[in-house]
């Protein structure tokens, strides 16, 4: 684990940059570690990204693009359209979460 | 009467079913298991019927023969639990309450959640080989096919026995060497993990047998809809990739009847603890094998592994004692790599598959994540251990919780406190 920097926070991270501490994350910080992977955050960012920070203490784990289709109501689409690329890992890394498992 | 009901007489129903029938006392304790039909499918065995290995008939029989003495078998459609209650409606009318219920309805290809893979040219140019029916049509597309693009292609995770789609093509590649014609078959490996495996030590592995078989891996790939007209799979990230034979292996969802009774996850998979397989939601509800959401693999070793943990636990429960037995998400699983040889790899819910040997009497050891011929003759022999020993509840003699012997330990990474902003945020970028 590494201790890094975003703005005057001191946040916990893993070797990829992924927070480790759930508790260390606010709305502020997602926002600074949305700029640093170039996105920013509009309502409909948010809308994924508040999903998965309820979603995660109550499952244990960072929710996969189709239960945050499913239960968000976002579809997948959309979410590749909000987080190009790697819209899983992308949304986990701004809302703190551990990178989701592919599962074995 | 005490009534224990069993959803499923699948691999984990048939085995808790029998486990369960030796340790609960008969005056006590009525035995139900229910299932839709009376085939049972010796699922492992469907892997080789595409390059003619297997007959039907040697992976399908009566689920009535592997279901022991003094359990009841209901052939029926569930249509639904009411945990409330503790009743479970099937389509036919029937109402068979319960006690205690054991969810085991396990996991199946849906094809029909990919827009355009049911269509005209499904058993076509696009096949499965998941199912009997698929893994038989395959047999004669193959035999049939003289060349151009297959594409070999995994829609969503997780999908049940994880290797094999990668075993599939590895066998799929000597096949076609086999008969002459790998020169005119060109071979993609479409996925949507970022590598060949979801963990690195293996992915890495596996990644290197399928660049030396000249196969090419397009990653990330999370497929929206197939273009029948252009047979082309199209991505959500706007890629395109063209086949010519495209096997799939379709999104697996647990049992509708799981959705219907309010139990399921957004893909039908009924919630429980990892360790004890007890529903989240209800006290007297246990889910097995494929049916519940633990982060394992969907394997048969798993079904059996957990089955040794969850036999002990399920008779404290209902003596009202605490559970002690806890499950570690223990997974092993042979990986044919063709030409007569395969690799086994074992693995649990915090160790990755690690390189080294697996310790088993007389037979072993066994090779992990290293082709030899041991290993495929170690595959095929099991479907005779599945049939005679597994299903029944017969003791095997593999420990249930996985162990560090003969696991080669990767060095432990190292990390850095000077590691800054700008390298962490590129890497989760590019992750």
């Amino acid at each position: 684990m590494t201790v890094t920097t975003i703005g005057t926070a001191q946040i916990h991270v893993d070797t990829e940059g992924f927070l480790t501490e759930y508790d260390e994350w606010s709305e502020d910080l997602g926002r600074q570690l949305a700029a640093q992977i170039g996105i920013e955050l509009t309502d409909a960012h948010w809308k994924a990204i508040r999903f998965l920070r309820q979603d995660y203490p109550e499952q244990g784990e960072t929710a996969t693009l189709r239960r945050v289709s499913t239960l968000a109501g976002i579809p997948v689409k959309e979410l590749f359209t909000l987080f190009p690329g790697k819209p899983a890992k992308k949304m986990a890394y701004i809302a703190g979460l551990p990178k989701p498992h592919g599962c074995v | 009467m005490r009534r224990l009901l069993v959803l499923g007489g699948g691999t984990a129903g048939t085995m808790v079913a029998n486990k369960l029938r030796r340790r609960l006392d008969r005056a006590q304790w009525q035995i139900t298991v229910v299932d839709q039909n009376d085939a049972h499918l010796y699922q492992p065995g469907l892997l080789f019927i595409p390059f003619g290995g297997y007959s039907p008939e040697q992976v399908v029989k009566p689920r009535r023969q592997f279901i022991g003495a003094g359990i009841d078998l209901v052939l029926g459609e569930i249509d639904r639990v009411d945990p409330e209650a503790n009743v479970v409606l099937l389509a036919d009318g029937q109402r068979l309450g319960y006690d205690y219920l054991v969810i085991a309805t396990g996991t199946s290809p849906r094809p029909d959640q990919t827009p355009g893979m049911l269509g005209p040219l499904w058993r076509h140019s696009i096949f499965d080989f998941y199912s009997l029916d698929g893994a038989t049509a395959l047999a004669g597309a193959l035999a049939a096919f003289d060349g151009g693009r297959l594409v070999v292609h995994i829609v969503d995770m997780p999908v049940k026995c994880p290797v094999a789609p990668l075993e599939f093509t590895f066998l799929a590649e000597a096949y076609f060497r086999h008969r002459g014609m790998r020169d005119r078959v060109e071979i993609v490996y479409a996925t949507p993990l970022s590598g060949a495996f979801t963990k690195p030590i293996a992915s890495a592995q596996l990644g290197t047998m399928l660049d030396e078989r000249k196969i090419a891996v397009e990653s990330d790939f999370m497929v929206e809809r197939i273009d029948d007209d252009t047979k082309v799979l199209v991505s959500y990230d706007e890629r395109e990739i063209p086949f010519d034979l495209l096997v799939t292996v379709p999104l697996n969802m647990g049992a509708d009847c799981v959705a219907r009774s309010g139990l399921g996850d957004e893909l039908n998979y009924v919630p429980v603890d990892k360790h004890t397989l007890l529903s989240k939601a209800h006290g007297n509800i246990f889910a097995i094998g494929d049916a519940n959401n633990i982060p394992t693999s969907k394997a048969g070793s798993v079904a059996h592994f957990s089955t040794d943990v969850f036999t002990d636990n399920f008779c404290q429960h209902v003596a009202g004692q605490p559970m002690t037995g806890s499950f570690d998400g223990h997974a092993n699983c042979f990986v044919e790599s063709g030409d007569g040889k395969g690799m086994l790899i074992d693995f649990n819910y915090d160790t990755e598959p690690l390189t080294g040997s697996y310790p088993i009497p007389v037979l072993g050891p066994f090779g992990l994540l290293r082709e030899s011929t041991a290993n495929h003759w170690g595959k095929l022999a099991f479907r005779w251990m599945y049939w005679h020993m597994l299903l029944p509840g017969r003791p095997i003699p593999l420990p249930a919780h996985m162990s560090m012997a003969g696991k080669h330990q990767p060095a432990v990474q190292q990390t850095t406190d000077q590691q800054t902003t700008e390298s962490t945020s590129r890497k989760a970028g590019q992750s």
